[in-house]
């Protein structure tokens, strides 16, 4: 495989090159992970599909690009007009901005926050070797394979955010990630922190964007520590471009008594490879992960969530839908893993999905892996085609054909819209979706 | 099943229970004391060609052993099971052993009186065999079939029912035709193995339009010290014929582990039927996991012919490693696959099994329902595989996955993999995991039954949809076995 890999071998070599245009930043204690990370690289190398987790989808295609680091090429030309355009719709909150995995603070719309919040660019951060920083970025994850790891070797910046503990971030901060350019390809590393201390709330829309007509590859990872009794929600709406590759891991560590909940939309993209996975690491925590993705044309999405029931008395609740149309390809593959010591656990998955083409296919592995016997696990998953004999009922009742499909996708995904907190992001959604599949909205 | 919170009432009861069911002691531990024709421990081409040779098999049947056995050698053990056991040392087998008079009787007479004892033990009363109604033993005692019964009220019917050796030498045709033919000589690497060291096992040949009379039995049963078994078994059914399978086993009470693995093939033609049930009750080993058996086992059959079907059901009790999955590939349009599954582990026992449907033909149905129950140490594992190809217009799929946890320190898990390339198929899958529900003992307990009992009837209860499944005569021995595996408490 290696030797097929121009991104591996761009990147085992191209680190001296890197490490100059780091602008200072290789003086920072977290240059040690860096250099931890590039090793790392080297020895786990790209993912095949002999490795069981990446058994279905098959990067190979991926990594025979050589795509160029941001810092080599010219800065992508962003004004306040296209962000207007790029951000969600009528959805009330803040606005972060990060180009090809650098924050802009220019672009940003914030808002005054109360004493203590933090919301910055995460470059900044490491730079002054913030306590915080130095806590939690790259503790809170483990580098699994050479995505991981060339993630956290290149990576020079992303979004910082930490609400102290017992405050509130009343909006929620929309992160616009713009992705691409028009002249190069080229990867984006973004790389996130989010900390919710004690009693704290907070809300993020990740809305992941194209630019350019260039092929290109975002590779992030978000780590998010929740606190003891804090809410954080976690929305990622992926809207990338038709020739994006796509790989984003969240690694979400939950403290007694925290609601984390994940909404995970997937739209755009080639090649997409979503990794969640929350650690349940004290008593009565809940963890809810809700998922749609759409796949139309030769997109190829791939979605591992992981909960790890580590202490008693928990709950988590998964529920993930998808649509495939054309040729489009979904994998999903949802393990729970409950501890000896977690008793009381309850633990609940589903996955169900509707094929809309003959050309489609779906690929599921829901897994339980349990070591407690008090427990209340379940997991199911189902495949199937639009309800041949409700679509008879609606077009019997004079609905068009077109009409009716809709009102079924619609009735398909609604328990997974229905979750959405925010009224306009649903209704944004609601757009995105009918938009995605090529078909009258309702 | 109806899922409870525990309350702590009870629990102690079913700890006992627990206890109770871990140290139950195995029934049929004992070895029969007959003299045996043995090949000297090891594995090489020799041994291979000697097996041939003593079967006195023809020239096609060794090259393809040869050829097994050549390519087994650039293959490695699996390691991806959730199982775990001391590495096995395959020159530490001896490959053949026989009892050394092999009788051509005519009547049971004639059968070693040792023997016959053994049977007795076993409770497969073979005088009594003929007055039974309905069932035909072929008895294997390791490797080799000692007596058949029944054949002659078999052969009128066309049926041919007898070892595989035997049928190599009267029906080489019909064994050359389907040898393989599920199960490649390249299939896995304990099949491989199986394919160049097969010793004996059982051939059914159901011709066109026959419904089998009675249903046919092989007792098979691992006897002499440090031999592996390697039976293969292949049952062809006709068009539009129907047979009954039973497969039972149990094992002698020993100190090293014993490697056990066996093929079994299946071919259904147009509108055939095969049923094959298995109760397996081997020697999982003491209460500290020492000594049992590993059940490494590649069963699959293929439904060739169009409104064909094979139905799978099995209770597995025994063994200390199992890796099992019984197949099925759903060729003819219109065909059923089945898997019903009961796997009880215990004390130190892994079990890691569940089955594959593979979807080819049109309107092929498939149902699966799989239930786990494990105690002790023991870690008990679902794995299993629906694939639904482009061309499976309109196929079905619904597979039930359920564990059952007895204690803490046991582990239930389910890895099912389902690959669906086609937008007509319907495909459902449930999975849940609970403990034997507090709030159901106590209603039991109200009624005056004891905890023991309690916990009898709620896994019995549990087991219900899969011991429906089996037949008659089957069915008593499996609720005789998980009695057994119960006792004094859990069931």
């Amino acid at each position: 495989m290696p030797a097929e890999s121009n991104l591996l071998k761009k990147y085992t070599e191209g680190f001296a090159a890197f490490e100059e245009k780091l602008n200072g930043q290789s003086e920072t204690s977290f240059h040690k992970v860096r250099n931890e990370a590039l090793n790392k690289l080297a020895e786990l190398q790209f993912p095949t599909v002999k490795n069981e987790e990446w058994k279905y989808t098959n990067v190979s295609g991926l990594v025979k690009n050589d795509f160029e680091h941001p810092l080599n090429i010219e800065t992508v030309d962003i004004d306040a007009a296209l962000i207007e355009k790029l951000r969600i719709d009528d959805v009330d909150s803040d606005i972060l901005v990060v180009v090809n995995g650098s924050f802009n603070k220019e672009l940003s719309v914030l808002s005054d926050y109360p004493d203590g919040i933090i919301v910055d660019s995460l470059a900044n951060q490491i730079k002054n070797n913030s306590e915080l920083t130095e806590k939690y970025l790259s503790k809170l994850t483990k580098i699994e394979n050479g995505f991981n790891a060339l993630n956290t070797a290149y990576s020079t910046d992303g979004v910082f955010i930490y609400v102290p503990d017992n405050k509130v971030i009343e909006k929620p901060l929309q992160v616009i990630f713009i992705n691409g350019s028009s002249e190069n390809e080229v990867i984006s590393l973004p790389r996130n922190l989010i900390i919710a201390g004690k009693n704290s709330q907070v809300s993020i829309i990740a809305n992941y964007v194209g630019y350019g007509e260039k092929e290109y590859f975002t590779n992030t990872i978000t780590e998010v520590y929740s606190g003891a009794n804090s809410v954080v929600d976690l929305y990622k709406v992926q809207n990338e471009n038709e020739n994006a590759y796509h790989i984003d891991k969240t690694e979400v560590y939950q403290n007694r008594d925290s609601v984390f909940s994940h909404y995970n939309m997937s739209f755009g993209g080639k090649l997409v490879r979503n990794d969640i996975n929350s650690t349940l690491d004290d008593e009565n925590i809940t963890t809810n992960y809700y998922g749609l993705y759409l796949g139309s044309n030769k997109q190829h999405i791939d979605n591992h969530t992981f909960v790890n029931h580590a202490k008693p008395n928990c709950e988590s609740n998964e529920l993930y839908k998808g649509i495939l149309d054309d040729q489009s390809r979904g994998v999903f593959n949802g393990k729970i893993w409950v501890e000896k010591d977690a008793q009381k656990t309850n633990a609940y998955q589903s996955n169900k999905t509707i094929l809309l083409s003959k050309e489609a296919s779906i690929d599921t592995k829901p897994q339980l892996e349990i070591y407690a016997d008090d427990v209340k696990c379940s997991h199911g998953a189902t495949i199937g085609h639009l309800d041949d004999q409700a679509y008879f009922y609606i077009r019997s009742r004079g609905v068009s054909p077109e009409i009716a499909k809709s009102m079924l996708i619609r009735a398909f995904i609604d328990d997974v819209v229905e979750e959405v907190k925010i009224d306009n992001l649903k209704e944004q959604l609601n757009h995105m979706i009918f938009e995605h599949l090529h078909r009258v909205e309702i | 099943m109806a899922e409870v919170r525990a309350e702590d009432f009870g629990s102690e009861e079913q700890a006992k229970a627990v206890e109770d069911l871990t140290t139950s002691e195995y029934k049929w531990g004992w070895e029969t004391e007959i003299e045996q024709d043995t090949f000297p421990k090891g594995l090489n081409e020799d041994v291979v060609r000697g097996i041939s040779r003593k079967k006195n098999e023809p020239e096609w049947m060794l090259e393809w052993r040869l050829k097994a056995y050549r390519h087994w050698l650039t293959m490695e053990e699996p390691k991806w099971p959730k199982v775990k056991y001391p590495e096995i040392d395959y020159q530490a087998y001896s490959y053949y052993s026989a009892p050394k008079e092999k009788p051509e009787l005519e009547s049971l007479d004639e059968v070693d009186p040792e023997l016959l004892k053994t049977f007795e033990k076993l409770g497969i009363p073979l005088e009594e065999q003929k007055k039974l109604a309905g069932v035909a033993v072929d008895a294997v005692f390791d490797s080799v079939s000692v007596t058949t019964t029944f054949k002659e009220t078999l052969a009128e019917k066309g049926i041919i029912f007898c070892s595989i050796s035997e049928a190599l030498q009267e029906h080489p045709e019909l064994v050359k035709k389907y040898i393989g033919s599920v199960v490649p000589y390249t299939d896995n690497y304990f099949a491989t193995l199986n394919s160049a060291v097969f010793s004996d096992g059982s051939f059914v040949y159901i011709p066109k339009g026959v419904r089998c009379p009675m249903e046919l039995s092989t007792y098979f049963r691992i006897n002499a010290m440090d031999t592996g078994q390697f039976e293969r078994t292949l049952i062809i059914a006709d068009e539009g014929s129907y047979v009954s399978y039973l497969e039972g086993c149990t094992a002698p009470m020993r100190d090293t582990n014993q490697l056990h693995a066996a093929v079994v093939e299946l071919v259904t033609l147009d509108n055939a039927e095969i049923k094959y049930s298995t109760v397996q009750n081997w020697y999982p080993g003491d209460s500290e996991g020492k000594g049992g058996i590993y059940n490494f086992v590649t069963k699959r059959g293929a439904c060739r012919g169009v409104n064909s079907k094979i139905s799978w059901t099995q209770v597995e009790t025994g063994s200390a490693v199992t890796w099992k999955y019984p197949g099925c590939i759903l060729q003819g349009d219109n065909s059923v696959g089945e898997f019903y599954s009961v796997a009880v582990t215990n004390n130190h026992q892994q079990a890691d099994t569940g089955t594959k449907m593979i979807h080819i033909g049109k309107n092929t149905k498939s149902t699966i329902i799989s239930k786990g129950i494990s105690a002790g140490r023991s870690d008990n594992s679902y794995r299993g595989l629906v694939k639904i190809g482009k061309k499976a217009d309109n196929s079905r799929n619904f597979s039930q996955c359920d564990s059952m946890l007895m204690g803490s320190n046991c582990g239930a898990h389910t890895f099912p993999y389902i690959e669906v390339d086609n937008e007509s198929a319907m495909v459902e899958h449930e999975a849940t995991t609970s403990k034997v529900g507090e709030d159901q003992i106590f209603y039991l307990n109200q009624r005056g039954i004891s905890t023991e009992d309690a916990v009898n009837m709620i896994v019995n209860g549990f087991c219900k949809e899969v011991f429906n499944e089996l037949p008659m005569e089957f069915a008593v021995e499996a609720q005789k076995l998980l009695a057994i595996s119960l006792e004094g408490s859990v069931g």
